[in-house]
C-alpha cells in the first residue's frame, strides 16, 4: 500500500505526462496538416510524370536498347532495400511496421540465397535493424536536421542509390515506407524502384507524340528523375504517416493518462479516508478508555 | 477556345501556374520552341532556361532548371525539376543555382577524366544556366564563361 505522499507524487507526475502527450498530439496535428498539404501539392507532378513515363516505357521498353534502369541488369541476385523511417520515436507502430515489412523481405531473400544490402533513411529504422541485419548495412542517410523534406532531400537519396546502381552494387532496389491513409491507418508499403516499372498510363496516346530529342534519349534523361520522384513521394507519404501515427499514439497516451489519474485519485481519496477513519477511531477509543 | 491553350507548370514540390495561355515559349534541350494552340503533340526535355508564358494578363517568366514539357492536344504541361517565377530569382538564388551546376560540372570532370561525354553534358548545362543570367540581368560570377 503506497503512502499518501507517494500517491500524490504519482498523480502529479502522471498529470505532467498528460500535459506533454497532449502538447505532442497538438503539435503532430499541426505538422500533419502541413505534411498533407505538401503531399497534396506534389501529387500533380508525380501523376503527370508517371503517365508520361508509362507511355514512354511501354513503347521503348521492349527494345534491346532499353536503358538499364528500366530493363534491369538481367540478374536478380543482389537486392538493395531502402528502409525509410522516422528520425524520432513516440509515434506508435509507425517505425516498427515498416521495419517488420523490410525484415520479412530480407529474411525471404536470404533464404533464397540472394544477397541483401540495406540502406537506411532515418535513424529509428537503423537502430531497429542493426542487431539482426547490421552486417548488411551499406549506408545511411540522416535527415535529423531536415525540418521539412524537400525535393532536394529526395535527390540526395536518389543520387546515392543511382551511384550504387551505376557501380553495379545491386540489381534490384526496393523502398520501404508507410503510405498515409488516415490518422489511424498507415500502410507499410514496399515499392520496387529499380528496375523501374510504371503503372497505368495512356499507352495508346503516346504514339501520337513527337519526341525531341528521341524517345530513348528522353527516357534515359527521365528515368533517374523518376527514381527521385518516387523517393520524394515516399518521403512525403512517410512524413504524413509519421505525424498521423504520432497523433493517434499521443491521443491514446493522453487518454490513458487521464484514466490513470482518475484511478489514482480514487485510490488517494480512499486511503485518505482510511487515515481519517483510523484517527477518529483512535480518538474515540481513547475517550472511552477514560 | 481556338487560340488559347491550358498551361500548367508544376514542380515536384508545388504547382506554380495554371492559366489559359496564348503562347508558351519553352527552352527545349534541342532548342527553344513556342507552343500555341494546335501545336503537334510533343514531348521535349528542358534545358536550364527561361520559360515564358503569354496570356491575357501579360507575360510571365519562369526560370526552370531541367525537366520536361508535354504539349498535348488540349494544353501544355511543364514538369520542371525546379522552377521559380522570375521575380523570386534574386542574385543570391541565382548564384546558388549556378553553383549547383558548376559543382556538377567539377564533379563530372573529376569522375570521368577520359570520357568527354558526361563532362560536356554538364558543361552545357552550366553554360545554359549562365546564359539565363545574362537574359535576366544577373551576374553568374563564373570566371570561366
Amino acid at each position: 500500500m503506497p503512502s499518501l505522499k507517494d500517491l500524490k507524487n504519482r498523480i502529479a507526475s502522471v498529470k505532467s505526462t498528460r500535459k506533454i502527450t497532449k502538447a505532442m498530439q497538438m503539435v503532430a496535428a499541426a505538422k500533419l496538416r502541413r505534411a498533407q498539404d505538401a503531399a497534396e501539392a506534389a501529387r500533380p507532378y508525380a501523376e503527370r510524370f508517371n503517365a508520361v513515363m508509362a507511355g514512354l516505357a511501354s513503347s521503348v521498353g521492349g527494345s534491346d536498347g532499353a536503358p538499364r534502369l528500366l530493363a534491369g541488369t538481367g540478374k536478380e541476385d543482389v537486392h538493395l532495400l531502402v528502409v525509410m523511417t522516422a528520425e524520432r520515436g513516440l509515434c506508435g507502430g509507425f517505425n516498427g511496421s515498416i521495419v517488420r515489412k523490410a525484415r520479412i523481405r530480407a529474411s525471404e531473400l536470404l533464404a533464397q540465397g540472394k544477397t541483401v544490402k540495406i540502406l537506411t533513411v532515418g535513424k529509428k529504422g537503423r537502430e531497429m535493424l542493426r542487431r539482426d541485419y547490421g552486417k548488411y548495412f551499406v549506408g545511411h542517410i540522416d535527415l535529423t536536421d531536415v525540418k521539412r523534406v524537400g525535393y532536394a532531400n529526395a535527390q540526395d537519396i536518389a543520387r546515392d542509390v543511382l551511384g550504387r546502381f551505376d557501380a553495379d552494387e545491386f540489381d534490384v532496389a526496393t523502398i520501404y515506407y508507410a503510405r498515409f491513409q488516415n490518422v489511424i491507418t498507415q500502410i507499410p508499403t514496399e515499392q520496387q524502384i529499380i528496375p523501374a516499372h510504371f503503372e497505368g498510363g495512356e499507352e495508346a496516346d503516346t504514339a501520337l507524340y513527337d519526341y525531341e530529342p528521341g524517345e530513348e534519349e528522353i527516357l534515359a534523361d527521365l528515368l533517374p528523375r523518376g527514381v527521385a520522384t518516387q523517393i520524394f513521394a515516399a518521403l512525403l507519404e512517410n512524413a504524413a504517416s509519421e505525424q498521423g501515427a504520432r497523433m493517434s499514439a499521443m491521443d491514446n497516451a493522453t487518454r490513458n493518462a487521464g484514466e490513470m489519474i482518475d484511478k489514482l485519485t480514487i485510490e488517494y481519496n480512499r486511503s485518505r479516508q482510511a487515515v481519517i477513519t483510523n484517527e477518529l477511531i483512535e480518538i474515540i477509543s481513547g475517550a472511552e478508555a477514560l | 477556345m481556338a487560340d488559347t491553350l491550358q498551361f500548367d507548370l508544376v514542380s515536384p514540390e508545388r504547382k506554380l501556374a495554371s492559366v489559359q495561355a496564348t503562347e508558351v515559349r519553352i527552352p527545349g534541350t534541342d532548342g527553344d520552341l513556342t507552343a500555341m494552340a494546335g501545336h503537334t503533340p510533343t514531348i521535349t526535355t528542358l534545358r536550364p532556361g527561361l520559360l515564358q508564358v503569354v496570356h491575357q494578363g501579360g507575360t510571365d517568366d519562369y526560370v526552370v532548371s531541367g525537366g520536361f514539357a508535354e504539349i498535348g492536344f488540349d494544353g501544355v504541361s511543364v514538369l520542371a525539376e525546379r522552377a521559380l517565377p522570375r521575380g523570386e530569382v534574386t542574385q543570391e538564388v541565382y548564384e546558388g543555382m549556378v553553383e549547383e551546376f558548376a559543382a556538377a560540372h567539377r564533379d563530372a570532370r573529376a569522375r570521368f577524366e577520359n570520357e568527354p561525354g558526361p563532362v560536356d553534358d554538364t558543361a552545357k548545362l552550366l553554360a545554359d544556366m549562365v546564359a539565363v543570367g545574362t537574359h535576366i540581368g544577373l551576374d553568374p560570377k563564373q570566371p570561366n564563361f
